[in-house]
């Protein structure tokens, strides 16, 4: 098995308002089979017998779907690997050697808890502003009453991947969460369930996003190129789209 | 030992009446609350995973104040996320013979006749509804060109009653149940409390009324009041420490929940994978599953000499064990988990196994490949195809993908009556964390039908019983047996901290995770047993004079969360290993060496065995008492199982 000797510069920050450093840790033989979180498991597992107390991290399903997992590897949300989650990312894409710069999501809406650790509150609060459908249990029509197409659906599914770790907007300059926001709104709009809501949904969920302090979209594309599900920017002009199409609705008073 | 051990301590409450009419003539006749009253109760729910989010949604919607709480940072991420294959439902969409009672047969039997005819029913009764529900929520399940519901089949079952969207149905089904939770988040009839653990369950008069939680971000000990507790906490897979469960995933909530009286049933029935990607090294942390529907194309084999060492290409036909083909020709690769899992185990033992570690098996696509080409085994398991390479480094079409079991769901937990509360007055349990519907083995695409089960369409009915009976009488969080509660929780937290001894927590947890597999794993015998619970006592008194957690309880503090986890687990270990030398028969995914047939196959003994194991924690140092509840079956009648 092959071993890397590695160097890790690390940001630590014991609580939400103490003041933060980056620090610097070897990480000595880690086997290149090992997952990136195994080597900081193996790192803290070492801080721990010498008396240092270990790094905190996000981590729990560990194979790229719950979301939580959010390091900025080397200045790229979830690190080099494209369409990966950090804990999908494995050793192997090291060499023996390199220095390895690890940060926590940094933008205004996702403050810092601990160490690597950030708090994504603001997008369960985007979600509780409208990214729903207003169906009571038990009121649900037979689930084959309403044929829907396969593009659609497919497309539907495409939106629906997004596991909310909010990569997107660590990746973006400006901080926006439009990634997060358009995938949920477009995956509802598309779908006929989701029709009747349309329009109060996109004016609510983008209100929300805005009054949490998430910043505009300026097409860069950092989102698009950064999420470990590949999400297609396209869905943000089609969530741009609806809202202008919405606001212009509620103008008249049609809503 | 006879099939009449019950000592009456345990009432199952299930209704009289033929089994398919039990469950409409019980919602026909209960106690209900009024609309308007609704509002005057309070319910707390542990756990946002299938059951908990969709009973949260559902209680709030019927007008209940209900109180969530997860120890995640968000309600989104419970592990529920993470079940790949599929819902099973009894729709017949696809005219292939379905029925609510052949979901009901095969779950029954599935389970080797482990589980109790009644919940098992009104699972299958409900299951239809799951579906429309999750549709109308706005879940991209799978279509056909016509724009209808696209199904699949899955093992243990003759029909085609799978509905899935991708490889992520938990994901999409999850999200559904979050966010019609967060609708009523929205609506502020729920709370939703994140990032804090529940630490202690309270009773009031032997009722359950409240916790004490953490907030996992401040340390801060709080304590909560409701007329109800529910516990939607999951299974305890993590005790073997290598599962393909979440890290977070823990035994405490329901393992507090015992220590205070309520039972624990069929603690030693954990389902092992049969493909999952073996153990690459000892800093592994968790395992990853591959679905198993990659073996309706993929050939299991090993070779068949001990201490082969070329590489798998390189050894020819005749030097291979097809082993799985030539021990069960009629169902070959497709045999069921159970006996898959052991297969693997046995070849391995014999020294045949694969990989570094001996510890695996291979999985073989050449003849697939050959046969129809790589563009449709790309078409059909492309995506795991790259899951597999992500984590080996393997291309998995030019080499034989390795596989071995690896630990998955519980099907043990709380023991629960048909109302889904224990046997403590007020506490109820729902999805993995109850023991009621798989019996001793859980048939794929089961677990997201009985959690949303469970969630949108059973305990909303039934804790309506326990609120119109006794949700009058309030207790408040001054009440002394809160104060007491707490009091035990943050003197053992201050233990933790204070012990300052030179092992890390989790290299107790590691060695915990070895007993238990060597001596509680794929198959069990009475030594190993024996020698497991001699071990467990000096583990937990190490762990408890020599761990070190370090940092303080008033600040974010991972080591602090995983040793109080792991304290429990070291524990309840010990109430797994108790059950399964009890049950000396091999049922389901519980395999005891001295049961088998002549030709190595399971050996049920209904005679002796068909109960449900129920633990009752009798004190520290004390082992725990067995309570029986008889199974009875009326509409099936216990068959082998057979797959040669």
């Amino acid at each position: 098995m092959n071993l890397l000797n590695l160097t890790l510069h690390v940001w630590r920050q014991k609580s939400p308002n103490a003041e933060g450093r980056m620090e610097t840790y070897p990480a000595k033989e880690i086997p290149e089979s090992a997952s990136f979180l195994e080597m900081l498991d193996i790192v803290n597992e070492r801080l721990i017998e010498e008396g240092t107390e270990p790094i905190a991290f996000d981590s729990d399903c560990r194979e790229g779907i719950c979301g939580v997992c959010s390091l900025v590897i080397n200045g790229i949300a979830h690190g080099p690997q494209r369409g990966t989650t950090a804990c999908q990312l494995h050793m192997r894409h090291f060499k023996d050697g390199d220095e390895i710069y690890i940060e926590p999501w940094r933008s205004q809406p996702f403050p810092v808890v601990k160490d690597l650790i950030s708090d994504r509150g603001a997008l369960d609060r985007i979600m509780a502003s409208g990214g729903f459908v207003s169906v009571r249990t038990g009121a649900a029509p037979d689930g084959n009453a309403i044929p829907i197409p396969k593009e659609r659906s497919d497309l539907a599914m495409d939106a629906a991947q997004c596991i909310g770790c909010g990569a997107c907007v660590a990746a973006c300059k400006n901080a926006s969460a439009m990634l997060f926001t358009a995938a949920k709104v477009s995956q509802l709009a598309l779908l006929p369930q989701g029709k009747a809501e349309k329009d109060r949904r996109v004016l609510s969920m983008v209100r929300q996003m805005d009054k949490e302090g998430f910043g505009n979209c300026t097409n860069q594309y950092e989102c698009e190129a950064v999420c470990p599900k590949e999400i297609s920017a396209s869905f943000i002009s089609r969530m741009n789209r609806d809202y202008a199409v919405a606001s212009v609705k509620e103008t008249l008073g049609l809503l | 030992m006879s099939n009449n051990g019950s000592n009456g301590v345990l009432d199952s409450k299930i209704p009289s009446g033929s089994v398919d009419r039990k469950w409409e003539d019980y919602k026909a006749h209960i106690n209900l609350i009024n609309p308007a009253n609704k509002r005057k109760y309070s319910i707390i729910i542990v756990g946002t995973g299938l059951a908990g989010g969709a009973a949260a949604a559902t209680l709030a919607e019927l007008g209940y104040h209900v109180k969530v709480f997860c120890y995640q940072d968000s309600p989104r991420r419970a592990h529920s996320i993470a079940a790949q294959g599929g819902i099973n439902a009894a729709k017949n969409y696809q005219n292939d013979g379905d029925s609510v009672f052949r979901l009901f047969y095969d779950t029954v039997k599935g389970g080797d006749f482990r589980s109790r005819e009644a919940n098992v029913h009104r699972l299958s009764e409900v299951s239809a509804a799951i579906i429309d529900q999750c549709v109308a929520q706005g879940v991209p399940f799978a279509r056909e060109y016509g724009g209808t519901l696209s199904n699949r089949s899955f093992g243990g079952a003759q029909v085609s009653r799978t509905f899935y969207a991708r490889g992520q149905t938990g994901q999409q089904l999850m999200l559904g149940a979050y966010s019609a939770m967060m609708r009523q988040v929205g609506l502020g009839t729920v709370e939703m409390i994140p990032r804090t653990e529940m630490l202690e369950v309270v009773l009031v008069d032997g009722h359950a009324k409240g916790i004490i939680t953490r907030d996992l971000a401040t340390g801060e000990i709080q304590r909560h009041a409701a007329d109800t507790v529910v516990l939607a906490t999951g299974g305890y897979g993590n005790a073997y420490y290598l599962s393909t469960n979440a890290k977070g995933c823990n035994v405490t909530a329901t393992y507090r929940a015992y220590k205070k009286g309520a039972f624990f049933a069929n603690p030693c029935f954990t389902q092992i994978h049969p493909t999952c990607i073996p153990i690459s090294g000892d800093y592994q942390s968790k395992l990853t599953l591959m679905s198993e529907s990659l073996r309706n194309d993929g050939r299991v084999w090993v070779p068949k000499k001990v201490g082969e060492t070329r590489a798998p290409g390189q050894i020819p036909e005749d030097e291979r064990d097809y082993y799985l083909e030539r021990k069960y020709p009629s169902y070959g690769n497709l045999a069921p988990r159970d006996i898959s899992s052991r297969s693997a185990k046995e070849v391995c033992d014999e020294g045949r196994g694969v990989g570094p570690s001996g510890l695996g098996v291979y999985l073989d696509f050449e003849d697939a490949i050959q046969r129809l080409g790589e563009t449709t085994i790309r078409e059909r398991y492309g995506n795991l195809f790259d899951i597999y390479e992500k984590i080996t480094g393997d291309n998995a079409y030019s080499v034989p993908m390795r596989i071995y079991p690896a630990v998955h769901y519980t099907m043990g937990g709380l023991w629960v009556d048909y109302n889904l509360m224990s046997n403590i007055p007020g506490l109820h349990v729902i999805g993995e964390a109850n023991f009621s519907d798989h019996g001793a083995n859980r048939l794929g695409a089961s677990a997201l039908m009985q959690g949303l089960a469970d969630g949108y369409f059973v305990l909303p009915y039934t804790i309506g019983v326990y609120l119109a009976d006794h949700g009058k009488e309030k207790v408040s969080t001054d009440h002394p047996e809160f104060e007491k509660a707490e009091t035990e929780t943050r003197d053992r937290i201050k233990k933790l901290l204070s012990i300052n001894g030179s092992r890390t927590v989790d290299s107790f947890h590691r060695e915990l995770g070895h007993l238990l597999w060597d001596y509680c794993g794929m198959s069990r015998n009475e030594k190993g047993l024996q020698t497991a619970l001699e071990k467990l006592p000096a583990l937990r008194e190490e762990f408890w004079s020599n761990v070190r957690v370090l940092g303080e309880n008033e600040n974010l503090n991972q080591s602090l969360e995983k040793a109080g986890r792991v304290a429990d687990f070291l524990e309840f270990g010990e109430i797994m290993c108790h059950d399964a030398l009890d049950r000396k028969e091999s049922c389901g995914a519980h395999f005891r060496e001295e049961s088998q047939t002549p030709e190595g196959e399971a050996q049920r003994i209904d005679d002796d065995y068909s109960y449900v194991s129920a633990w009752q924690y009798t004190g520290e140092n004390s082992p725990p008492k067995l309570h029986k509840e008889p199974l009875e079956f009326d509409a099936v009648k216990p068959a082998t199982r057979s797959y040669k």
